[in-house]
């Protein structure tokens, strides 16, 4: 049991840990493995096996595979054998001890047909040393239990009681799991994890093994994000696969200096002449010189046959709510007064056009015609049959127009100040944009703030206040499906429309984002939106600054590609799926990730790697036609104990959160939190079979690279998506939901399990230096329960887009002073947003830590200092979510549950 | 050799039990085209959806005339296939037309798989029932017969 370290009283009474108690009663009731994100198709095969598991997957010791059986070597126990040929031909690795790179290569080799023949780096770590040794298995399970748990300790694999220790968390930044293919500069060479990763850093060989295993199997990929290093290729012809249109990437294989063969589909391919040109040098010769061999992430600026049209220019519309409750929000000044200071930074070229309606219970357009001194006003009150009250001039250039655009901005947000309209026609204002946009395709933001009620696509109030907090949750699905429909019909006219929600009341988030849902869009939420308030203001201001001056690509479509034998099965983002393996992305923003969940059709036992390829062709927003490529290679591994112990636990997080919003939404929220549970309990079970270790110990047992995966999904199961208990507004839940299927690996994660700093003492932290050689500060990682706080400490939370830093009654005045600038303890006001800038160290450490922190988002987050006793202390706390709150779990008490089931 | 409504209903069976083989093997040609990307999912859905509705009706229709006729076994045998009908078209997405296929979820592998399975399983079922309503159509004109 964990010791309760520096409780001094300020913290909620439950830093004690409580007994365990039976868990949720409806799991009593129903078997774990009848609910699973993986049972979906049938082929979930028991984890209680009646044949003994070693006749099927041999674990550690035994002989891996029967081909090393051919190799007679006498090999002496315990120690390694020098790798002979017919070693490195099953591409089995040395152990470390040994440093073969002098050793001649071996045609067979994983990647050794590559041209020209890399050096061989063969002393990686990442195999076993185990699979070296063939010999009756019983006796080295008895023989060798110490040099086992030596060898898993040295390669990562030893084991971590979950019940034994609650620290879990590291003290740094959980890194992303690396991929080893055995070659030093393939692995250089494959995708950072931060754009393209996979749930496994190795493919099980056949899909009844990844059963076995019961990881899921899917990818995560954040196609378009800012990158600051991006290799971009002119050339007239794009080197691809004759007969699955796959680019060339590292991964392929090079017959001679004439032809390639594709790493997917295995077709040799001729190389053209002018690819064997390496324009640095200018000579003929070594294809392995060029961009797209060196590096997975490239871009191609695409030559006339990959446009179906001339590329589009940008084009912008915004349409305004401004309905009663959106005026009282106040958003409108905010809007207009951040678009009119960036007008000038919107991404285009000298074709950018943009045009401005807004609607109550009528349409208002606005005219911005030549020669008009002031903005035109049309009302068109018919909304059920909508046209355009004029043909042009709705759509204006952005360059010739800009003095009537900055007047109507101007105007704006005082001008319906006097309007006492109550209804809302979102429908016909969209059917409007589309009719507007389709013949050049573009971008629509909407900013909604009330339900629509009237026109085409209203809606009623589903929503029943009363049952927030119950346990089943109704009407996460849309009430119609008029804007699906208008989102399909937009898609194909390369229109993507992004809503704003900035509501006080229910909006029915769950119908209405049907319209960014399906046409590539976003969707930002600010819930109780005034524009009064400071705080909730500055975010609203920041997110959409950041909306308006990010990059951005139209009309563009997205292929996934894998190897044979791998097939996507299911997507999760926002896009329309246009056939098995393209999506239609009208508009393509840094912001948005995807991911993709992968099945294994046939056995992939007869090759060494798979690789997946993600191919982006968009216009960008200067007019060209770009193709942004991402390929990701991975090994195969044919033994369980690999499998889960090249699981990447975050990732699989991610896709595991994609996969229960689609379960919430065919079947029950409490269908999904029940599959989240036995998610834990049959990857632990089958972690224990594959340990073969006698049942009835007392420890719950994960490997390394999973032993967060309980942290998170108890997380999961308190986030506002996914909790029940909890009142929780059905708009707020739909949009978290909304959340978990878009956003990018990192800011879910740190959603759903924000990063919680002690930040009192940073000026005795390790510092590592920054770009621009600032030093900055590293503090651990603590984990979120009031364990970790200290009454003489100050704490940052950072949520992703909002950090608060909790200052404790007993943190030292020098802090108070120094870092902080104010008096005493009690001088800290409830509305403090700003960290003043001081020249001294405490401060100058703070601003460089949070800068840093802030580096890593899409836009500067919102700051909020809080004491320990002021009322928005709440916000601090709900977020430590390892302690039990109301009747949730706590972190233990979910261990103590998962103890009980893991078989 | 007399006419008898037994054998009326058979008849009539058989003629729109053509009908609904081609409805099949339309279904599966179609999930097929878009498996191998043939096909837009959204000119699929709308290809197909206004066939649902028609097929589930010719399907119900001969199986009134069934009970009519007193064919009760007959009946029986249809009766699995009726319930999924129905089941079918009640867990329908939420959508304003007719028609049980949505261009949004139908691309999900998932969804693709057993929609495909389920037109080779009603081709197969079609096929096979069409020999037994020929059957059925001789024995009922031969009941007649032995009665007359």
């Amino acid at each position: 049991m964990p010791t309760v370290n520096h409780n001094q009283g300020m913290l909620p009474q439950n830093t004690n840990l409580p007994q365990p108690r039976p868990f949720i009663d409806q799991n009593q009731t129903v078997p774990p493995q009848n609910q699973t994100f993986l049972s979906q198709n049938n082929q979930r095969q028991p984890v209680n096996n009646q044949q003994p598991y070693l006749s099927q997957v041999p674990p550690k010791f035994s002989q891996p595979q029967p081909k090393l059986l051919q190799n007679n070597n006498p090999i002496p126990q315990g120690s390694y054998p020098q790798p002979t040929q017919q070693q490195f031909n099953q591409n089995y690795t040395s152990p470390p001890s040994f440093n073969v790179a002098a050793q001649p290569q071996y045609k067979a080799n994983l990647h050794s047909n590559r041209y020209p023949q890399a050096p061989q780096q063969q002393n990686n770590l990442y195999q076993q040393p185990q699979q070296n040794l063939s010999s009756p298995q019983p006796f080295y399970q008895q023989q060798n239990s110490v040099t086992q748990s030596g060898f898993d300790r040295l390669w990562g694999h030893d084991h971590f009681d979950l019940l034994q220790n609650p620290n879990v968390l590291p003290q740094e930044k959980v890194p992303a799991s690396k991929i080893y293919l055995g070659n030093e500069m393939l692995d250089a060479a494959n995708c950072s994890p931060e754009v393209f990763r996979c749930t496994m850093t190795k493919i099980p060989e056949s899909n009844s093994l990844l059963q076995k295993s019961r990881l899921p199997l899917g990818i995560l990929i954040h196609p378009f994000k800012d990158l600051t290093h991006l290799p971009v290729i002119q050339c007239n012809v794009i080197v691809r696969c004759r007969a699955c249109r796959t680019y060339i990437n590292p991964f392929v294989f090079f017959v001679d200096t004439k032809r390639w063969k594709c790493n997917l589909c295995y077709r040799i391919n001729e190389l053209p002449e002018e690819f064997q040109f390496d324009p640095v040098s200018k000579t003929y010769g070594d294809p392995s010189r060029r961009p797209e061999i060196k590096s997975s992430t490239i871009e191609y600026i695409a030559p006339a046959e990959y446009m179906l049209r001339p590329p589009q220019p940008a084009v912008y519309l915004f349409l305004f709510d401004i309905s009663r409750l959106a005026i009282e929000s106040g958003y409108l000044q905010s809007v207009c007064s951040v678009l009119l200071e960036e007008l000038k930074n919107l991404p285009g070229d000298a074709r950018t056009q943009v045009g401005i309606i807004a609607y109550d219970s009528a349409l208002h357009f606005f005219a911005l015609g030549e020669g008009l001194s002031q903005p035109h006003e049309m009302t068109v009150i018919e909304i059920d049959d909508i046209f355009l009250p004029c043909p042009d001039n709705l759509l204006v250039n952005l360059k010739d127009r800009v003095e009537l655009l900055t007047d109507l901005l101007n105007q704006l947000p005082t001008r319906f100040n006097n309007s006492y309209d109550n209804n809302s026609a979102l429908g016909a204002a969209l059917q409007a944009a589309h009719k507007m946009m389709a013949p050049t395709g573009g971008r629509v933001t909407v900013f909604q703030a009330s339900l629509p009620n009237v026109g085409p696509g209203a809606l009623q109030p589903r929503e029943d206040p009363s049952q927030r907090a119950s346990s089943e949750v109704a009407h996460l699905n849309p009430a119609n499906d008029f804007y699906k429909r208008l989102a399909l019909e937009c898609s194909g006219q390369q229109v993507a429309v992004d809503l704003f929600i900035v509501n006080s009341q229910y909006v029915d988030i769950a119908t209405i984002s049907g319209i960014s849902r399906f046409s590539g869009g976003c969707i930002h939420h600010f819930p109780l939106f005034k524009a009064s308030r400071v705080l909730q203001n500055e975010r609203f201001e920041r997110c959409f600054r950041r909306y308006l001056t990010r990059k951005i690509g139209f009309e563009a479509v997205m292929r996934i590609r894998c190897t044979r034998g791998l097939s996507i099965h299911t997507f999760h983002g926002n896009f329309f799926v246009r056939s098995t393996d393209l999506l239609s992305l009208p508009n393509v923003n840094p912001d948005a990730g995807f991911g993709m969940q992968v099945s294994i059709d046939e056995s992939l036992s007869d090759i060494q790697s798979v690789c997946f390829q993600a191919a982006l062709l968009y216009t960008s927003s200067k007019g060209e036609r770009r193709i942004r490529v991402h390929t990701l290679c991975l090994p195969i591994c044919a033994t369980l104990p690999d499998v889960i112990n090249s699981a990447d636990q975050q990732c699989i997080v991610g896709l595991l959160a994609k996969m229960a919003v689609d379960r919430s939404m065919q079947s029950s929220l409490s269908d999904a939190r029940e599959a989240f549970i036995n998610v834990a309990i049959d990857i632990l079970s089958s972690y224990k079979l594959s340990l073969n270790m006698a049942s009835g110990t007392s420890s719950l047992l994960a490997p390394h690279c999973l032993k967060l995966l309980p942290l998170y999904i108890s997380a999961l199961l308190k986030y506002t998506s996914f909790r029940t208990g909890t009142s929780t507004r059905l708009d707020d839940r739909v949009k978290s939901m909304i959340d978990m299927k878009t956003k990018p690996l990192n800011h879910l994660i740190q959603l759903i399990y924000p990063d919680l700093y002690p930040v009192h003492n940073l000026e005795e932290q390790r510092v590592v230096l920054n770009a621009e050689e600032d030093p900055v500060p590293q503090p651990p990682h603590l984990q979120l329960t009031a364990r970790c706080l200290d009454s003489k400490g100050a704490f940052l939370m950072d949520t992703g887009d909002h950090m608060i830093l909790l200052v404790c009654p007993g943190v030292s005045p020098a802090f108070l002073n120094e870092a902080l600038g104010v008096r005493d303890y009690v001088s800290i006001s409830d509305d403090m947003y700003e960290l003043p800038i001081l020249d001294n160290l405490h401060n100058q450490r703070l601003h460089q830590f949070i800068n840093y922190l802030n580096d890593e988002k899409p836009f500067v987050a919102t700051l909020q200092i809080i004491r320990d006793n002021s009322p928005n202390r709440i916000e601090f706390f709900e977020k430590l979510i390892e302690d039990r709150v109301e009747n949730a779990l706590s972190y233990h008490e979910f261990m103590q549950h998962l103890k009980t089931q893991v078989k | 050799m007399a006419f008898n409504f037994p054998a009326f209903s058979y008849i009539i069976a058989l003629i729109v039990d053509a009908f609904l083989i081609f409805f099949s093997l339309f279904h599966v040609i179609a999930f097929d085209e878009l498996k191998t990307d043939y096909k837009n999912p959204i000119d699929q859905c709308n290809s197909l959806n206004p066939l649902v509705v028609p097929e589930y009706l010719l399907h119900i229709f001969f199986n009134v005339l069934f009970v009519a006729a007193g064919e009760w076994f007959s009946l029986l045998l249809n009766i699995p296939l009726i319930v999924y009908h129905i089941n079918r078209y009640r867990t329908r997405p939420v959508m304003s037309g007719l028609g049980i296929y949505d261009p949004t979820s139908i691309m999900n592998a998932d969804v693709l798989t057993r929609c495909q399975r389920e037109g080779w399983i009603k081709l197969a079922f079609y096929l096979l029932s069409f020999f037994y309503y020929l059957y059925g159509y001789v024995i009922a004109l031969e009941n007649a017969h032995d009665h007359t």
